[in-house]
């Protein structure tokens, strides 16, 4: 490996590169899933290859290849560096990357149990135990559950001599109860939509996620729904259950702080970002209890943002980002901490996979709890009408991340410090900054859930990149409810 | 290139280590390239070359599938033995069918060719010539003070199956793509196009037209939300209606989680909608055969207002005639629309094409037609907020214009919508021609521009 990473890295280096990395990956993943309890999905795959970017004339090259033999990556090496000569025809000035040292380093996500290691068999059983228990509640009418694995083992080795040998495993699982009846479909997931929750972590993660304790629950509250109130329309305080606060802020905090949106890269696809280079440290981002983290290092938790070091090699950092409701920082690269004049990359440099070029992702963007304890229930207790928004239904964000919208499977009214009626489609609207200056509480770590974003695209080729997010729950004053259904 | 005759020397060779029924392989990969650009500068710029072979084994009612992009005799096994592990451990499923064989295939159509979408130049397209063509975007970027952000980006693709029944087909086709948007300080304008032919590309053309909608859109006004008439173009038709056609599939309807559940055979949508999905049109892309190799037939979706058809793979056609819905949802046939198996979905129609109107007109026409309405280029971050009643939210972007007396008079600041799509084709008062529209939310169609009354635009953001 190290000696095919070495011709490559030699051929860019006689070509005139500056600079070259090459990433070697083994991916292997495998996805099994139910609907009503026939097999929705069985499947494994590997992907093996391996890319060089180089750095010539001030500009940037990249290739790929699945075939790992020396004349392969000779071929791709050159075409790198074809590429890169390219690119160096229309410029307005030349890249520099901020300083980084090299490293030898290898690193595992901490797991206890390899996902790979548990039968087949087991796997579906669970699932369909799950699936019979959701379709065991009168009114539920399709029933769909999923488990999903990744390891990913990847070497990364840089012409500055870092050599990364970096192995994550995923593990995410989850399920969705459907109630058609009349003119309307409701749906209840559990832990969360999008699959349920995800960590990089190992089987035991399935366990602790109480599956099949939970199932009839969903279901039971997939059918009420088509029994429960609309959700009122108006100004209203919400309250904001952890997993839908975690998609809160990958929204209106997460993309609006990837420098590369900031500086005009992202315009075309993704978007530009209302936090211009002048707010930093300027702007109030949010109330004195908003305090926003983007943390890589593996104390932090299992997120799926989670690791030793970036795909630039760069090693895993904790960044404030807003600190007691100040704007602190950004999420950067080598390349645009330079522009920018940061003295080192914040580390966030990550690929979809071998085939795909590192761009700024988020990695764990969370939200730090409240100091004091502090329940949902006492939460609850403490207010004297509100709405309760839980699991995510749909999300939508401009493309310079002021203006939000937010529907949620379900809702509950509060009144008077106790949830009163459940409430069907409830969603809220606002503009960020105004948003997360409304923050008037936040529950304390024993309520904090680092949850897992697996499905968060950016870029061009479009890349899908899992992300961490952890919250407790928090409440909002004064917050537009209602207008998806007006 | 994957070769059609590598690719049947590695079936063969697959076959060798399964002990299942059946075995059914697909292939998919390829050859692609794209050069982006912003702020005048080309700062990404890549390649790559990758072929996968899917193996689906199946044992009596019970199948599953693994993937490997490696061809050497151990990878080929194991994904052989990953697969089969995979199905021999399930319950059987009494509706899987047997693979198909090839003279259960030929009453069936095959429609275009897969020369009309291959082409040479395309595929040949190298980083100088992209780079090339960037450059002249950036010149008419720079000649109008603007920023320019963009991809051109070109592709060989290659799509084939082989069963153990003997069945085989196999696609070939080139892509090419650009992407264009102009950044001016308070306002943006926007272009894409993608055809398999990069001759039909013209860089020039949509850098010019982006640079237009921003510099008229500068400056741009607020104005409050409402219901407005909105003169839609092609590629805000697209992103709306990418989101109703998932539903037109036969597993849609027996999952119960389609808004065409209980609406087949009503009028659901204005006279002047209606719908094919053919993918031998001469503006659409794609192969033609579908998941399990069965031909892709032309069906009629919808006619002058009526959802008519739905699409099937041959597993949910054969379970829709058993079921419950069989009189009630129209003819059930296997139409070639399936996604490989197992899957979740079951089908979809992915060649929309939207019948051109009788009386066509040009946004131009449209726009003079119009007292007081918005133009709206592209619409942005588009997701359902409600699945039967199909509200849409979203928001305009990169170029929003207000209308009046017939005439842009000047940019807005981007409104958020609510909208029901249902609603939205039956307020259609004018279509243009359809044409080829490419956008970021859903997949390729040839679509129209609309003029659509009473859109709901229900906040306004801060841009």
């Amino acid at each position: 490996m190290k000696e095919l990473a070495a011709w490559a890295l030699n051929i860019a280096n006689q070509r005139g590169a500056t600079y070259a990395d090459v990433r070697v990956i083994d991916d292997r993943s495998r996805a099994l899933a139910t609907k009503n309890g026939r097999i929705g999905n069985a499947s494994d795959s590997r992907s093996q290859g391996f890319n060089i970017r180089v750095l010539i004339d001030g500009a940037w090259g990249f290739a790929s290849s699945a075939e790992l033999d020396r004349s392969s990556v000779e071929a791709t090496a050159a075409r790198a560096v074809d590429i890169a000569k390219a690119s160096a025809k229309v410029k307005q000035s030349d890249v520099q990357l901020a300083p980084e040292k090299a490293v030898t380093v290898e690193w595992t996500t901490p797991h206890q149990i390899d996902p790979f290691s548990i039968s087949i068999e087991q796997n579906l059983a669970l699932l369909q135990k799950v699936d019979a228990e959701l379709r065991s509640v009168g009114g539920v009418t399709l029933a769909e559950t999923n488990m999903n694995f990744r390891r990913e083992e990847q070497r990364f080795f840089s012409s500055e001599g870092s050599d990364i040998h970096q192995t994550k495993y995923t593990t995410g699982a989850g399920y969705v109860a459907y109630a058609f009846a009349g003119s309307e479909i409701q749906k209840r997931s559990y832990p969360n939509s999008f699959g349920g929750q995800w960590q990089n972590k190992g089987y035991e993660l399935i366990d602790e996620l109480k599956l099949v304790e939970n199932a009839r629950r969903i279901g039971g509250e997939a059918v009420a729904l088509h029994s429960a109130e609309q959700c009122p329309k108006g100004v209203f305080d919400i309250i904001l259950e952890s997993s839908q606060l975690g998609l809160q802020i990958h929204e209106s905090v997460g993309h609006p702080i990837e420098l590369d949106r900031v500086l005009g890269m992202e315009a075309n696809f993704a978007g530009t970002s209302f936090l211009t280079l002048e707010k930093l440290r300027s702007l109030k981002y949010g109330s004195e209890l908003v305090n926003v983290v983007a943390d890589a290092r593996q104390e932090h938790g299992p997120g799926l943002g989670t690791f030793a070091f970036d795909d630039e090699g760069v090693a895993a950092q904790c960044t404030p980002i807003i600190s007691n409701g100040l704007f602190t920082g950004y999420l950067s690269s080598r390349e645009t901490a330079s522009l920018v004049g940061l003295q080192r990359s914040g580390g966030t440099m990550r690929a979809e996979s071998w085939n795909r070029l590192p761009i700024i992702r988020m990695t764990n963007i969370s939200i730090l709890p409240g100091e004091k304890p502090l329940t949902l229930e006492q939460l609850i207790a403490s207010t004297d009408h509100a709405i309760l928004f839980q699991t995510n239904r749909s999300w939508s964000i401009d493309d310079k991340r002021y203006n939000f919208q937010f529907g949620t499977e379900i809702g509950w009214e509060i009144k008077n410090g106790k949830r009163v009626r459940m409430l069907k489609n409830p969603s809220y609207s606002g503009i960020t900054t105004e948003f997360w200056n409304s923050m008037d509480a936040i529950c304390s770590r024993d309520q904090w859930t680092l949850w897992g974003t697996p499905n968060c695209g950016k870029g061009q080729p479009m890349q899908t990149m899992g992300t961490g997010h952890g919250a407790s729950p928090a409440r909002f004053r004064k917050v537009k409810v209602g207008s998806a259904y007006s | 290139m994957l070769t059609l005759e590598q690719a049947a020397d590695i079936f063969s060779r697959i076959r060798k280590y399964a002990t299942a029924d059946e075995v059914e392989c697909l292939f998919y990969g390829g050859k692609s390239a794209l050069t982006r650009f912003a702020n005048n500068t080309i700062h990404q710029n890549v390649a790559e070359e990758n072929y996968d072979v899917s193996v689906r084994t199946a044992f009596g009612g019970r199948t599953a599938r693994a993937t490997t992009n490696k061809f050497d005799e151990d990878s080929l096994r194991d994904v052989v033995r990953a697969s089969e592990n995979l199905a021999r451990v399930q319950e059987p499923d009494p509706d899987l069918l047997p693979v198909p064989s090839p003279e259960e295939m030929s009453d069936r159509n095959v429609r275009p060719t897969q020369s009309a979408r291959h082409f040479g130049e395309t595929a040949a397209l190298t980083p100088g010539q992209r780079a090339d063509a960037v450059g002249q975007i950036v010149a008419i970027a720079q000649k109008h003070k603007l920023t320019a952000a963009g991809i051109f980006a070109s592709s060989d693709n290659l799509e084939g199956i082989f069963n153990s029944r003997g069945l085989s087909a196999w696609h070939t086709q080139t892509s090419a793509e650009i992407s264009i948007t102009m950044l001016a300080p308070d306002s943006s304008g926007w272009q894409k196009a993608n055809f398999p032919d990069v001759a039909r590309l013209d860089p020039a053309h949509l850098a010019q037209v982006a640079a237009e909608k921003a510099a008229k859109s500068a400056a741009p006004r607020e104005i409050a939300p409402g219901k407005y008439t909105v003169i839609l173009e092609p590629a805000a038709v697209l992103d709306t209606v990418g989101f109703a056609f998932y539903d037109f599939g036969g597993l849609a309807i027996l999952d119960q989680r389609s808004f065409l559940n209980n609406r087949i055979g009503t009028k659901l949508f204005g006279e002047n909608i209606s719908i094919w999905d053919d993918v031998s049109h001469s503006l659409q892309s794609g192969s033609p055969f579908d998941g399990e190799g069965v031909p892709r037939q032309k069906v009629q979706l919808v006619a002058n207002g009526v959802v008519k058809q739905l699409v099937y793979s041959r597993g949910s056609a054969a379970r829709m005639k058993k079921s419950e819905y069989a009189s009630k949802v129209g003819p059930v046939e296997t139409t070639g629309h399936g996604f490989p198996i197992p899957n979740e979905i079951g089908e979809a129609p992915m060649n929309i094409v939207f019948e051109p109107p009788k009386e066509p007109k040009s946004t131009e026409q449209m726009i003079a037609s119009t007292e007081r309405g918005i133009l709206v280029t592209r619409l942005w971050y588009i997701r359902e907020v409600d699945p039967y009643e199909k509200i849409l939210t979203g928001m305009t972007r990169d170029g929003t214009f207000m209308i009046e007396n017939g005439k842009l008079v000047c940019g807005l600041r981007n409104f958020r919508f609510n909208q029901s799509l249902i609603d939205m084709l039956s307020n259609v008062e004018a279509m243009s021609t359809p044409v080829r529209t490419s956008a970021e939310e859903s997949f390729d169609m040839v679509v129209p521009a609309m003029k659509v009354r009473d859109f709901n635009f229900t906040e306004v953001t801060k841009f």
